[in-house]
């Protein structure tokens, strides 16, 4: 799985969350950030949830206040990100209880954490739940 | 654990600067608190201290995010990884990944860490330790921890062995010699039962299979059973609640799964009749309410439209994208144009019978949809139904959105030229598209448009009054107002006496004063742009011939302009007044119908107008019988083409353009009317004209007076012209009072232009070389310098097969250093016959910015085809004579 980056902006526009598995530079991620969200943010409830933007195509799925973007590769199973997206909320969901904006900017590391244990370098890795909050319960408790 | 070191927990101060930054209202505001924060890590940092240093970095992620700089953190990070405790550790990792900015020292630094790490005795260390190779593994650290992730692959705990698999990815990636160390391993983890270790198996196993034909061969011939269990064992899974969505057991796996037959199926017969059955049942049983069991669904279809045929299975798939194309959710929509983009090579008949549809959501109001399907139409359109589909689409322009137009603009644009079944058709839908959406048409399409209009020479007068009546009813289209100007300038005589009428136009009455009204509202509209009006002024100079009765209102448009800021437009005017008030007897000489433009140059010219540092060319493919090559006379099109392509920049003098077009412009037409008249007063007068309109052009080769009227192509000025005008009784009172000079005209009407240089009778002579020479093709070069400009070089290479077999699509590229700026013209012919005597051309035009400094040096590669076979041949030339 090709995943390019994975992004969380509220109605704002403001970046929440970041993960690129490609690098740019940080004028190109502000500039590619700024016209993504924008592009994104513009359009209807009723309109699909895919976005072609220079050589990506990105997935989003609104949830409340927080857009969650994926980028990808041209030829990844769209439909399949957006259950992607779904995933990552619950896990979420699951560990913070509802999870919101807040949550995420105050615990930054931990969104990270549960990230990392679902994609590395693009591609899924675990889509269990527990698997995925295991080595992080682990890590509240132990300090 | 002691709070204050552990930023999950304690936050005072992470959270603090998160609190502060949120306050700010202001982008200038959150700068300055980023600004002190970033103060206060460097200091925490300069002073080693150990107790804050990963709540700095949690900080720094934080900043990070929101677009600061943030390298300095990056040693930090490696602090952290190498101390021993695991929070430590995983915000050490973490940042790592999130601020390398791929410096190769931090890399090499990281290596050995990484190495202790993936050899630790708590896996979950070792789980980190893989996760960030993972991510950010060069080509170095991938050859130095390859055999710790091969050990890894066999690891006892589940969790460190997917990890790996994802890790042998990125090292695969990176160093693909390396691919067949892997292959075993990842054929053993396709028999896993837990899903992450599958599914990341599954992805190792593709990507082994990208890099490897290797490891395809081996998957294909030992796997196949294997996968194809597992997926059904997946599809007939019971429910399973840590992996089930939408009560499907993991879609992610499935679709991994699907993904790697596809793979493995592609191009093998045997492998894809081996998962036939199974593809057959994921289709029939998928849960198409869910989007989970749409995601597998597509998947699905992607791989039966990819593999070896099986009749029925197409058909299935063809049958469910129909059904996704008919859906009301617009993400299933949005897909099935995805994927029926892809079916198109494997059955584009099926793909037709939708074409209604598709056309439907061209009109979509979801730009994304739009956006595919008019894509997708693009590739169904035919010559069969070309003219509905271009119907609807140029009816759908009006109501459109603007920023869809420009897109669909182009599209339309290239159906029509690639389709249209015949000439008037062309113009016609090209009109519509011009009323329409003119401001979104492109300079090379109205070129385009004009050149086939010229070579309709049935068609003159239809074009021109269609293109009146589309003026008058459309508002400001920019490219349609240069294209009715252009067309009224030429054919304005058509227009107001209705010649060539065709049965189906309606007759329209138009006065002459009509005709230079539209010319007229161009000219003065305020959005018209300098070469519009440049465009106008030209018009109107032909209509003052071709209507003598409008002459005087003419003038007076045109002197309006004489104190144009734009220096093209003041000239134009000068000169055009001057021709309107006292050369009334050669006016309607200059100003002839422009004889028809050759479609082939135009589309070469179109084709080779990129300019690149490695210049290549081709010859276009009419052959041999097209022969360009420049300094010598071109075919009378040429320099029509010169006229269109105005505003191109790929002239190859440094010309004032300006006067060079005129020049064009008005030579043109000069060898017909000097043959035709015959008269010697009037072949002299055209003559000191020509040079009058040249002013400023560079002078190319000197030639004589004749061959400077018949080959009226470069901006040729023969220095004996001038005395030649003064028998001409037109201009003599001009010449008489202007000082002696070698062209007093041109002082005259033009202050500024720069000084006519004068050429050298024959300048300095080069000896030719043997540029290249092989057992089967030699390449001579021969030399001239266009006088006044001694850094450029005019190369014309002659190539010679010295075999005995015909080549075929040759092509000769060359490459030249910084200092050198080189442009190639295309070739006489890219067929090289076999002797001495049948050669092929090639014009090299190269300038030396280090003239005198350094000589010229090049670098060439020839490539053709020998009874089909392909041949290249390299060589450099690093023998020139000194001095170009």
């Amino acid at each position: 799985m090709t995943i390019r980056f994975v992004l969380m902006v509220n109605k704002q526009g403001q970046t929440r969350l970041a993960q690129y598995y490609e690098y740019l530079t940080l004028e190109e991620r502000r500039a590619l950030e700024g016209e993504i969200v924008r592009k994104c943010l513009a359009r209807t409830e009723q309109q699909c949830s895919f976005v072609e933007h220079r050589n990506y195509k990105v997935v989003y799925r609104r949830y409340a206040s927080l857009f969650f973007l994926v980028g990808v590769d041209n030829d990844e199973n769209e439909l399949a990100i957006l259950e992607f997206i779904h995933l990552l909320v619950e896990t979420m969901d699951r560990h913070f209880g509802n999870v919101c904006e807040l949550d995420i900017m105050f615990h930054l590391e931990k969104a990270h954490f549960m990230l990392e244990e679902m994609v590395m370098n693009g591609c899924i890795v675990e889509t269990s739940k527990s698997n995925i909050l295991t080595p992080i319960q682990l890590m509240e408790k132990s300090s | 654990m002691d709070t204050i070191m552990n930023p999950f927990s304690s936050g005072t101060r992470l959270r603090d600067m998160i609190r502060a930054i949120r306050a700010c209202k202001t982008a200038a505001e959150e700068r300055a608190v980023v600004r002190k924060e970033c103060a206060a890590i460097r200091a925490s940092i300069n002073e080693n201290d150990h107790d804050y240093r990963h709540r700095n970095l949690a900080k720094l992620m934080f900043i990070q995010m929101l677009g600061y700089p943030t390298h300095f953190g990056q040693m930090e990070c490696l602090k952290l990884i190498a101390s021993s405790g695991f929070p430590e550790k995983r915000i050490g990792y973490l940042g790592l990944m999130l601020l390398l900015d791929e410096r190769q020292e931090v890399l090499m630094l990281v290596t050995n860490s990484l190495k202790q790490d993936l050899n630790h005795t708590n896996q979950y260390i070792v789980g980190l330790a893989l996760c960030a190779l993972g991510n950010i593994c060069s080509a170095e650290m991938a050859r130095d921890l390859a055999p710790e992730v091969e050990r890894l692959l066999q690891f006892r705990d589940p969790n460190i062995r997917k990890k790996a698999a994802l890790c042998s990815i990125r090292i695969i990636k990176k160093v693909p010699d390396l691919a067949e160390n892997f292959i075993n391993a990842a054929a053993a983890l396709l028999k896993e039962k837990h899903h992450g270790v599958l599914i990341s198996g599954v992805q190792l196993c593709i990507d082994l299979c990208r890099v490897s034909s290797e490891a395809l061969e081996f998957f294909r011939k030992k796997c196949m059973d294997a996968l194809v269990k597992t997926l059904k064992d997946v599809v007939n899974s019971p429910y399973t609640p840590e992996y089930d969505i939408a009560g499907i057991a993991d879609p992610f796996l499935h679709i991994r799964l699907l993904k790697l037959l596809r793979v493995l199926g592609q191009g093998d017969a045997d492998a894809s009749d081996a998962m036939n059955d199974i593809l057959a049942q994921v289709a029939t049983k998928a849960d198409t309410n869910r989007n989970a069991g749409n995601a597998i669904l597509y998947e699905c279809v992607e791989t039966i439209m990819s593999i070896e045929d099986n009749g029925g299975l197409r058909v299935l798939a063809i049958n469910i994208l129909g059904r996704f194309l008919s859906n009301r959710d617009n993400n299933i929509r949005y897909v099935a144009l995805n994927m029926l983009m892809k079916a198109i090579s494997v059955d584009t008949q099926a793909v037709q019978r939708h074409r209604a549809t598709i056309l439907e959501c061209v009109k979509d109001s979801d730009a994304s949809i739009r956006k595919r399907a008019l894509e997708l139409i693009y590739l169904l359109v035919n010559e069969s139904n070309v003219k509905p589909l271009t119907k609807e689409l140029i009816d759908y322009l009006e109501v459109s959105d603007q920023e869809f137009k420009g897109d669909l603009t182009a599209k339309i644009c290239s159906i029509v030229e690639k389709f249209s079944p015949d000439k008037i058709w062309y113009i016609d839908q090209m009109l519509k598209v011009l009323s329409e959406a003119g401001n979104f048409v492109k300079v090379e399409v109205c070129h385009a448009l004009i050149v086939v209009i010229t070579n309709a020479t049935d068609l003159h007068g239809y074009a021109v009054r269609a293109l009146y009546k589309a003026f008058q009813a459309s508002d400001e289209q920019e490219s349609l107002t240069r294209v009715a100007v252009w067309c009224v300038g030429e054919y304005g005589d058509m227009l107001v006496n209705n010649v060539g009428m065709l049965d189906l136009e309606d007759p329209v009455t138009v006065t002459e004063s009509d005709a230079v009204d539209l010319v007229e509202t161009a000219i003065k509209r305020h959005t018209s742009d300098a070469t519009t009006k440049a465009m106008a002024l030209v018009a109107l100079l032909k209509l003052s011939s071709r209507f003598p009765s409008c002459s005087e209102r003419i003038k007076e448009i045109v002197v309006q302009h004489k104190g144009s800021f734009l220096l093209e437009l003041q000239q134009r005017s000068l000169e055009f007044n001057s021709i309107i008030e006292k050369h009334t007897n050669i006016r309607s000489a200059l100003v002839e119908r422009m004889p028809v433009l050759d479609e082939a140059t135009f589309s070469g010219r179109r084709a080779g107008s990129v300019p690149t540092a490695v210049s290549t060319s081709t010859g276009p493919s009419t052959g041999a019988s097209l022969k360009v090559p420049s300094g010598v006379s071109k075919p009378a099109a040429a320099p029509l083409v010169d006229l269109l392509d105005l505003s191109s920049d790929d002239n190859p003098v440094p010309s004032s353009s300006g006067s060079d077009f005129l020049q064009d412009l008005l030579g043109v037409d000069l060898s017909p009317a000097a043959t035709q008249s015959g008269t010697q007063p009037s072949k002299s007068g055209t003559d000191v004209l020509l040079d009058l309109l040249s002013i400023g052009s560079p002078v190319q080769q000197s030639s004589s007076p004749v061959a400077g009227i018949f080959s009226s192509n470069q901006a040729t000025k023969a220095p004996s012209s001038p005395l030649d005008g003064l028998t001409s009784p037109a201009t003599q009172p001009v010449l008489a009072a202007s000082p002696p000079a070698a062209s007093p005209i041109i002082d005259l009407l033009d202050g500024l232009a720069p000084a006519p240089s004068i050429p050298e009778k024959n300048g300095p002579a080069y000896p030719s070389i043997v540029a290249f020479e092989s057992s089967s093709l030699r390449i001579m070069f021969d030399f001239s310098k266009p006088p006044g400009n001694p850094q450029s070089t005019v190369i014309q290479a002659t190539f010679t097969n010295l075999s005995s077999n015909n080549y075929t699509d040759f092509i000769f590229q060359a490459a030249v250093p910084k200092f050198l700026q080189l442009r190639l013209d295309p070739a006489s012919g890219n067929t090289l016959p076999t002797g001495a005597n049948s050669n092929v051309t090639q014009t090299l035009r190269v300038t030396n910015s280090q003239h005198g400094k350094k000589s010229l040096v090049m670098r060439i590669r020839i490539s053709y085809k020998v009874s089909g076979k392909d041949v290249l041949e390299e060589g450099q030339i690093s023998h020139f004579p000194r001095d170009l």
